[in-house]
C-alpha cells in the first residue's frame, strides 16, 4: 500500500470531493421539490396530471441512471447548439459542462424514486387528520402545507435517509461526462501513478464517511419529534 | 420531416447499415449478463443467509463484513475496483502456480463482478425472508424428522419464496440497470453498444433514447413475470384485501 500520492494530489481529492457533494445537494434539493409535485399529482390528480406522473415514474425508474446521463449530455447536448441563440446566450458557459448534464439527469432520476416513496407516505397520513384539518376551515393548499406534506414527510423520513444514500452512491457515473467528481479523481490518480487499489480505498472511505454522516443527520431529524412506542 | 423519420428508420433498422441489430445484440447480451448474475448471486446469497443463521460467530462475523462492504460502497466503484481486483488476483494466482496469464473474458467477469454484488444484497432478502418463516413450521418438519436437505426444498424454500419475491423482484431490476456501469469497464452490452451506434453516426439523441426503451422494455416484461411468478408461488395462500 502506497499512499504518498495524497499528498500531491490532495487539493484535486478536496476538489472531486466538493464536486461529489455539490451534485448530491443540487439533486436531492431540487429533485424533492419536483418529487413533491409528482407525488400530488399522482395521488390527488386529474386523470391526465395522473397519467402523465405516473409514465414519468415509471420511464426513470425502468432505465438506467447511466443511459439518462449519457441521453441528456451526449443526445441532448448535441441538440442544443442546433437552437438559434443558445450558443450567444448568457447559459452557454454553464450548458456546455458537463457538470450541469450530470446535475439535471440525478435531479430528474431522484425525483421519479423520491415521487413514490412520498406517494406512499402521502396515502399513509391519518384520513381523520386531513378530515380534522378540513373541519378546522383550512383551504386545501393550507392543509396541505400545515398538515399533509410535513406529516408525510415525517412518515418517509427513514425511507428518505435510504434514496439520499443510494443518489450518492449513483453520484461516481459523473466522471463518464467529464465531472471531476472524486471517483474521477481516483481514475486521474490510478492513470498517473499506476496504483489501482489505494485511490479506490481513499474514495470509498469518503463516501463511508459521507453516509454515516446522512445517517446521523437523519436520526437527529427523526429525534426532533418523540413517538411513542 | 418525410425524410428524417425515413432516416430515423434507417438507422435504427435491425440489418447494417442500421444499427438495430448491433442494439438488440446488445440488449440480449445485457439480459444474458444480468440473468447469469442473478443465479450466480441467488447461490451465494442462499449460501449467505444460511451461513448467517447457522449460529456460527466467525461465519457470521466474516458475511456481515461481506454485506455490509458492498452495500456501503458505490456500485460503479465495486464493480472497476472488483474487475481489476478479480483478473488481478486471478493472474498472480496462475503466476504462482508457474501458468501462463490469461485475458479474462469480458463476460465473465461481468457476470462475476455483478453476480458477487448481488449475492451480499440476496443474502438480507433471504434471511429476512427465513426469519419471516413461522418457527412452527421449521420444528413440524424436524419433528417429522427431516434431514436438513430435504428440509430445506419441502418447507423453509416453499414457505420463503412468497416473503422474498418482492426484494428480488427488486434486485432483478437493479442488476439490469447495473449492468449498464459494465460498459465502464468496456465490455460490450447495450449501454456500450449504444454509445457506439451514437458516436458513429452523430445521432446519439435517437440511440440513447432507443435503448433507454429497450430497458423500460426489460423492466416491464420482468414485472409481468414477477407477478405471474409471485401469483403462483402465494397459491393456496388467502388473499390479503
Amino acid at each position: 500500500m502506497n499512499f504518498t500520492w495524497i499528498s500531491s494530489y490532495w487539493p484535486l481529492l478536496l476538489t472531486g470531493a466538493w464536486q461529489t457533494v455539490c451534485l448530491l445537494v443540487i439533486s436531492v434539493v431540487f429533485g424533492f421539490a419536483i418529487a413533491i409535485g409528482l407525488a400530488f399529482a399522482q395521488v390527488s390528480g386529474g386523470r391526465l396530471t395522473r397519467l402523465l406522473a405516473r409514465s414519468y415514474c415509471t420511464f426513470f425508474r425502468g432505465t438506467p441512471l447511466l443511459i439518462q446521463l449519457w441521453l441528456l449530455y451526449y443526445g441532448v447536448g448535441s441538440l442544443l447548439p442546433m437552437v438559434p441563440g443558445v450558443r450567444q446566450s448568457l447559459f452557454w458557459p454553464i450548458l456546455r459542462e458537463g457538470f450541469f448534464f450530470a446535475a439535471v439527469s440525478f435531479t430528474l432520476n431522484y425525483a421519479a424514486y423520491e415521487a413514490e416513496v412520498l406517494r406512499g407516505a402521502l396515502l399513509a397520513v391519518p384520513k381523520g387528520e386531513l378530515e380534522a384539518g378540513r373541519a378546522f376551515g383550512l383551504s386545501p393548499w393550507m392543509l396541505v402545507r400545515r398538515i399533509w406534506l410535513p406529516r408525510a414527510i415525517r412518515i418517509a423520513l427513514p425511507t428518505i435517509a435510504g434514496e439520499i444514500v443510494m443518489q450518492l452512491k449513483a453520484t461516481p457515473l459523473a466522471f463518464t461526462v467529464t465531472v471531476m467528481d472524486l471517483y474521477a479523481v481516483a481514475n486521474k490518480v490510478r492513470q498517473d501513478t499506476l496504483l489501482v487499489y489505494e485511490p479506490l480505498l481513499v474514495v470509498t472511505l469518503f463516501y463511508l464517511a459521507l453516509t454515516a454522516v446522512i445517517a446521523r443527520v437523519f436520526r437527529s431529524l427523526e429525534a426532533q419529534v418523540p413517538v411513542r412506542r | 420531416m418525410a425524410t428524417t423519420q425515413q432516416g430515423i428508420l434507417d438507422l435504427l433498422s435491425p440489418y447494417p447499415p442500421g444499427w438495430g441489430g448491433v442494439l438488440l445484440a446488445g440488449a440480449v447480451s445485457t439480459v444474458a449478463i444480468s440473468a447469469c448474475a442473478f443465479a450466480i448471486g441467488l447461490l451465494l446469497g442462499t449460501g449467505g443467509a444460511l451461513g448467517k443463521l447457522s449460529g456460527n460467530r466467525i461465519l457470521r462475523l466474516l458475511l456481515d463484513l461481506y454485506t455490509t462492504l458492498i452495500r456501503a460502497v458505490p456500485e460503479l466503484i465495486l464493480i472497476v475496483g472488483l474487475y481489476y481486483a478479480g483478473t488481478d488476483g486471478l493472474n498472480r494466482l496462475l503466476a504462482a502456480l508457474e501458468l501462463p496469464p490469461v485475458n479474462v473474458n469480458g463476460f465473465v467477469a461481468a457476470v462475476a463482478v455483478l453476480g458477487f454484488v448481488q449475492g451480499a444484497y440476496m443474502t438480507e432478502v433471504l434471511r429476512g425472508a427465513i426469519l419471516a418463516i413461522p418457527v412452527g413450521q421449521i420444528e413440524a418438519a424436524k419433528a417429522f424428522g427431516m434431514g436438513p436437505v430435504l428440509r430445506f426444498r419441502r418447507v423453509l424454500l416453499p414457505a420463503l419464496l412468497p416473503n422474498a419475491l418482492p426484494g428480488l423482484a427488486n434486485l432483478w431490476m437493479s442488476v439490469t440497470k447495473d449492468s449498464a456501469l459494465v460498459a465502464v469497464v468496456g465490455y460490450q452490452e447495450l449501454a456500450l453498444a449504444t454509445r457506439l451506434a451514437g458516436a458513429s453516426t452523430k445521432h446519439y439523441f435517437v440511440f440513447f433514447l432507443a435503448s433507454a426503451l429497450l430497458y423500460l422494455a426489460i423492466t416491464l416484461v420482468s414485472n409481468v413475470v414477477f407477478k405471474l411468478i409471485e401469483g403462483r408461488v402465494r397459491r393456496g395462500q388467502p388473499r390479503l384485501a
